[in-house]
């Protein structure tokens, strides 16, 4: 970088501390506020949430094998099977993020339809495995829920109306193909894989079981017992471990692991920290005042969730760090609907990507696209805050 | 011999170049290494998501980070 753009950073950071407004209390208390919520992400989600995930999310990009589902972008295969696998393939492609425009360019260029190559871009970062885990766990199932269900329907719906928008081009576009690449060989059975996988997904969902009243016996029953529940499934995958896979194997899943923890958490944590000096915690308000959160997306208007899907595409979030942002927002009185509305549109899309998409399907189609991520997760923002 | 990595610029790429770097200094050759990190150029090469590992033209793999001995024999096949 030039010299006279570097002198700008040293010379923007001191006239922000400059005017650095420190007496005043208002400010003192957000300082505050970001501090104590990365103190509550540290104490309630990083060991027993975050760090089970990363793991997780190693193991997919380790050992998933990726050819076995991008067949399926061909057009010789069937639309419903191409539009499903499209749909949930995020989860096992993208693990992170920063690949999903990547692939999205990738499979588009080897002819993949514009349909499923969108339902996938669309899905990618909006059922990212890490994303889902952490919505869950910090907002709540109901809402980790529905952003998995919605990115999944709304992916092949936006697939769905892409392929018709633009059927007459797409029918002279050539036939997909897969260049020869010497992939991985399977070495494990599939089912020693998805037991492996529902062991460490088991070994998430009872650590993290949440309490509740004594009307459920089962669910109060499972949460007494979930440390025991847990520690089972831990020397089952033990186990597992020893005897399924070969020690260069689990070197790469470690490092898989932690190359994803050393990429996500200080962007998560930074996330965390502007999250709760802007928006505070519930009840604890930061320096945006909870009356004009309230006003802008607040309750479950048409123009709260279009408001909230318009912003969440333009804005840029880093993986992982909607959710400390909606959790802020809910907090300070966002509407569940314009929440998930945020949730599907945010992640999805930001100004720089809209950029790239547009380099790679041109701007009639990104612009269709981008217009179709905002309507989509409006509706869903709509629905879900009139049942949730 | 000429080697091009392929990757927006994410930790796994990084590990990519690492792994490219020790296995040449492991065989003592050298090669032209040339990092690609934009997604148009990426593209014409048609691989299915990043990183990728190209070698004298040809696309030895993609998506996954291969290991050094993989990469090493790549080499031999290529010098």
């Amino acid at each position: 970088m030039k010299d006279w753009k570097i002198f700008l950073i040293p010379a923007a950071v001191f006239l922000i501390v400059y005017w650095l407004p420190v007496e005043n209390s208002r400010f003192q208390g957000s300082v505050i506020e970001g501090f104590a919520l990365l103190k509550e992400y540290a104490r309630q989600h990083v060991l027993f949430c975050l760090v089970p995930a990363f793991f997780i999310a190693g193991a997919i990009s380790v050992f998933v094998s990726k050819a076995s589902v991008i067949k399926y972008f061909g057009a010789q295969a069937k639309k419903v099977l191409s539009y499903s696998v499209a749909s949930i393939s995020g989860t096992i492609l993208a693990v992170c993020s920063c690949t999903v425009l990547p692939i999205f360019a990738g499979i588009y260029a080897r002819g993949a339809g514009i349909g499923p190559a969108t339902a996938f871009l669309y899905s990618g970062p909006a059922i990212n495995v890490l994303a889902i885990i952490l919505t869950a766990k910090v907002l709540g199932f109901k809402l980790g829920l529905a952003r998995a269900l919605g990115a999944v329907a709304f992916s092949v719906i936006i697939g769905l109306l892409m392929h018709l928008v633009f059927s007459r081009e797409e029918r002279k576009r050539e036939g997909f193909n897969l260049a020869e690449v010497d992939q991985h060989k399977e070495i494990r059975p599939l089912w020693k894989t998805a037991l492996y996988f529902a062991t460490m997904v088991g070994i998430l969902g009872f650590v993290n079981w949440g309490k509740s009243g004594q009307e459920f016996k089962i669910w109060y029953f499972i949460y007494r017992a979930k440390w025991f529940i847990g520690a089972a499934f831990i020397i089952v995958l033990i186990w597992m471990i020893v005897s399924w896979f070969r020690k260069t194997e689990l070197k790469e899943w470690t490092l898989s692991t932690w190359i994803f923890a050393k990429q996500i958490l200080p962007l998560l944590f930074g996330g965390v920290l502007v999250a709760g000096f802007l928006l505070g915690r519930p009840n604890h308000e930061g320096i945006i005042p909870s009356q004009w959160v309230a006003r802008l997306v607040g309750g479950n208007s048409f123009a709260t969730n279009l408001f909230a899907s318009f912003a969440g595409a333009l804005m840029y979030f880093a993986t992982l760090t909607e959710v400390p942002i909606v959790q802020g927002l809910l907090g300070s009185g966002m509407g569940q609907g314009p929440a998930l509305a945020l949730l599907l549109a945010g992640p999805a899309l930001s100004l720089p990507s809209m950029i790239v998409i547009r380099s790679i399907i041109g701007t009639k189609k990104a612009l269709t696209y981008i217009c179709l991520v905002v309507i989509m997760a409006t509706i869903s923002g709509l629905i879900y805050g009139a049942i949730a | 011999m000429e080697i091009r990595i392929l990757g927006p610029g994410c930790p796994r790429c990084h590990e990519v170049e690492k792994r490219t770097f020790n296995a040449l200094a492991e065989l003592n050759v050298s090669a032209d290494v040339q990092k690609v990190t934009d997604i148009k150029r990426i593209a014409e090469y048609k691989i299915i998501g990043t990183p990728g590992l190209v070698i004298n033209g040809k696309v030895k793999c993609y998506g996954r980070i291969p290991s050094l001995d993989e990469i090493k024999n790549w080499f031999k096949e290529e010098l």
